[in-house]
């Protein structure tokens, strides 16, 4: 990214604050500028960067020696600026953003729960991650923590979460959860609730956590991805993708150009495979037994393509470090050609039905309205932010390999209620499918995959993808040994989530269902 | 609504004779029969995430598409696990689900069975065991089958619950 705009002018603002950061070399996490600064200024730095306008799009740590080293990542019109810092690992008292940036409120949170960072000015001091299986004086990320852990036999139920109450006449509390009623993930929903209206709804996560960033340490290059494959069964290809870009950028390693359409490919398949399945269960969720059955078959067969072409039905294991796994035979790219076509004339069939349903439209507009103002104090991402007004999507803001080459068009509304993500969600479908097809007209020959480098060792980098669900970032740092000692992939439901709490305020109880699925955030994915 | 009509119409009946190996087939035939002996033609299954990748959920959800169509064997998926026949697990089990599945478990009314559905349900997978993960669902409860594939696809598993009925 050009070195003009935001950044600068926000490194001029610090120096006036009497601030005093160190500029990383320009290759060191590249895109993003990195700038090291110390402990005591970080809450001021945030404070700084929330006066700038700029979006928060997560913090995470790395234990490393003695030192827990802190990054934060902020945006601003898709230039990426790093905060970094470092504190001592028996002594890690640091000022929180989420005065300034809610949206990271839970990060730090896993941040304590995970690496034992205090974060002193924290607004509300709870735990999140960590439920029963590991106890409060231990933390899992720490270098001398045993992947095995120290956990008790049996883990207890989290029975003493200290949910916030709502009192006053007629109030009642609704509790759901962790196994809820259909067949979805599981997690813990609290409503407060009067008559058939919502009051306040408190989301408790992290019942799917399995130690993701635990599990990738020591891994290789291919261990890793394969790990990220399953980070979110849905977003397979997303999330390998941004994994795999963050150790391509570590060890400064071209995927062909034949290889970065194919995973462009790959990605907007997984698009089109969700928005299909979600739209359909929207539509669902409001009695519309049509658009289920009609939008689940167009999704059945689009999921048996990717068995013929790619061999697997959610493309996990397709993006590897380098590249993709295989290349497709002629017939192959026919068929993905074919199937283009086919969906873009079922779709031209079936969206007016969906969109001048009368009973639909009673249903789904004004229903979960989602404020700009929110989504923008949120950092709220993909559909969900860009159906509140938020015109922003990586592949044209941040033009990554092979988007920079290519025209991506990105819809906004400003209703921001479960009818406009629905039409977001429709005209990224119809986006996706112009740019499968433009990527299949001008597919580059050669290589799809490099070789990994050996000797890749001591380094770090950044993914930056806009996956199905909005931007994820993904953060690798390779050993001495060429192994990994970091890795976090920062799903958009970390934020996403939070505006499923904002938005169901004021909406009836029975609709809690279909603004949830509006959203679909991710819980394996954010529970990590 | 005319619209609605002739596109239901023009789509026909997509469902497909299932499964289409003649071997399973025969199979599929026999345990319906069995559906009909032992459950009163209607088998119940509680399906449970006790911390999947939800990569097993969505081609679990695929058996409701219209090409599987899985309740016209007489499978059919409830909202709780009291009114279940068989519990259908997928995901390493997270020690935060730990407590859970073993509740749900215990509100299945017997006779029941449980069917552990991917490769994390067999053996842990890609989690293992950990300082999060207990491993495969048979650490947890008793598991009766094992449906293997990262994830099953939704063929896999009609073969899978179909063998859980033979056994």
């Amino acid at each position: 990214m050009s070195d003009t705009g935001a950044i600068p002018a926000f490194l001029a603002r610090l120096a006036d604050a009497h601030i005093v950061v160190e500029r990383a070399p320009s290759e060191r996490l590249s895109p993003a500028r990195v700038v090291t600064l110390a402990a005591a200024d970080w809450g001021a730095d945030g404070k700084l960067a929330f006066e700038a306008s700029f979006r928060h799009a997560g913090i995470w740590g790395d234990h490393v020696d003695d030192e827990i080293r802190l990054f934060a990542c902020l945006v601003s019109q898709g230039n990426y600026l790093v905060l970094a810092c470092g504190v001592p690992a028996n002594e890690s008292g640091l000022a929180s953003h989420a005065p300034y940036f809610p949206g990271v409120d839970r990060m730090e949170h896993h941040l304590h729960d995970m690496l034992g960072v205090a974060f002193i000015d924290h607004p509300n001091a709870t735990r999140w991650t960590r439920h029963q299986a590991w106890p409060e004086d231990v933390f899992p990320l720490r270098a001398d923590f045993p992947l095995d852990g120290r956990a008790p036999r049996r883990a207890r139920a989290d029975n003493d979460y200290p949910f916030a109450s709502v009192l006053g006449s007629g109030v009642y509390e609704i509790p759901v959860g962790p196994v809820h009623a259909g067949i979805i993930e599981p997690g813990h929903f609290r409503f407060h609730a009067v008559g058939e209206q919502v009051l306040r709804l408190e989301e408790r996560l992290g019942y799917t956590h399995k130690g993701v960033e635990k599990l990738a340490v020591g891994r290789d290059a291919a261990g890793l991805a394969r790990l990220a494959n399953r980070i979110s069964g849905d977003s397979a290809v997303s999330h390998a993708w941004a994994a795999c870009m963050a150790m391509e950028r570590a060890a400064s390693l071209q995927v062909p150009p034949r290889g970065q359409a194919m995973r462009a490919i790959l990605a907007e398949r997984e698009r089109i495979a969700n928005h299909l399945g979600d739209i359909g269960a929207i539509c669902n969720d409001v009695g519309f037994a049509f658009a289920h059955m009609q939008f689940g078959r167009l999704r059945e067969i689009w999921q048996r393509g990717n068995q013929t072409v790619f061999d697997h039905r959610l493309l996990m294991d397709r993006v590897v470090p380098g590249g993709i796994a295989a290349d497709i035979s002629a017939e192959g790219l026919r068929l993905l050609q074919s199937q283009c076509v086919e969906l873009s004339r079922e779709l031209d069939g079936l969206m007016p039905i969906i969109d001048d349903l009368p009973s639909l439209e009673d249903r789904l507009v004004m229903t979960g309205v989602f404020s700009e103002i929110d989504a923008r104090t949120l950092g709220a991402l993909g559909y969900v932010a860009k159906a509140s007004g938020i015109d922003y999507d990586l592949r044209r803001d941040h033009g990554y390999a092979p988007y920079d080459a290519l025209e991506v068009k990105s819809p906004c509304l400003t209703d921001g209620d479960v009818a406009s993500r629905v039409q977001i969600r429709a005209e990224e479908l119809r986006d996706s499918l112009d740019l499968i097809e433009n990527l299949l007209r001008q597919l580059p020959e050669g290589q799809v995959s490099a070789p990994w480098p050996e000797g890749t060792a001591g380094v770090d980098g950044i993914g930056l993808i806009e996956g199905w669900r909005g931007e994820i970032l993904s953060y690798v740092r390779f050993d001495a040994d060429g192994r990994v000692a970091r890795f976090f992939p920062r799903d958009p439901s970390w934020f996403n989530w939070q505006a499923l709490e904002r938005l169901i305020h004021g909406n009836i109880v029975p609709d809690f269902p279909v603004c949830n699925k509006s959203i679909n955030g991710s819980y394996s994915g954010h529970d990590l | 609504m005319l619209r609605v009509l002739n596109k239901i119409i023009e789509t026909g009946t997509v469902t497909e004779t299932l499964p289409r190996d003649p071997s399973l087939e025969t199979l599929g035939y026999q345990v319906q029969r069995q559906i009909e002996r032992r459950f009163a033609g209607s088998l119940a299954i509680r399906q449970v995430d006790a911390g999947s990748c939800n990569g097993c959920e969505l081609e679990i959800h695929a058996l409701n598409n219209p090409y599987y169509d899985i309740e016209r064997f007489g499978i059919h998926f409830v909202a709780s696990p009291r009114h279940a026949d068989a519990l259908l697990v997928t995901g390493p089990v997270s020690r935060h689900m730990e407590h859970a599945l073993r509740t749900t478990w215990m509100a299945t009314p017997s006779p029941k069975f449980v069917i552990a559905s991917g490769d994390c349900a067999c053996t842990g997978g890609e989690f293992a065991t950990s300082y999060a993960s207990c491993g495969g669902v048979e650490s947890v409860i008793p598991v009766d089958v094992k449906i293997s594939g990262c994830p099953p696809s939704p063929n896999d598993l009609l073969a899978g619950i179909l063998a859980a009925l033979e056994n």
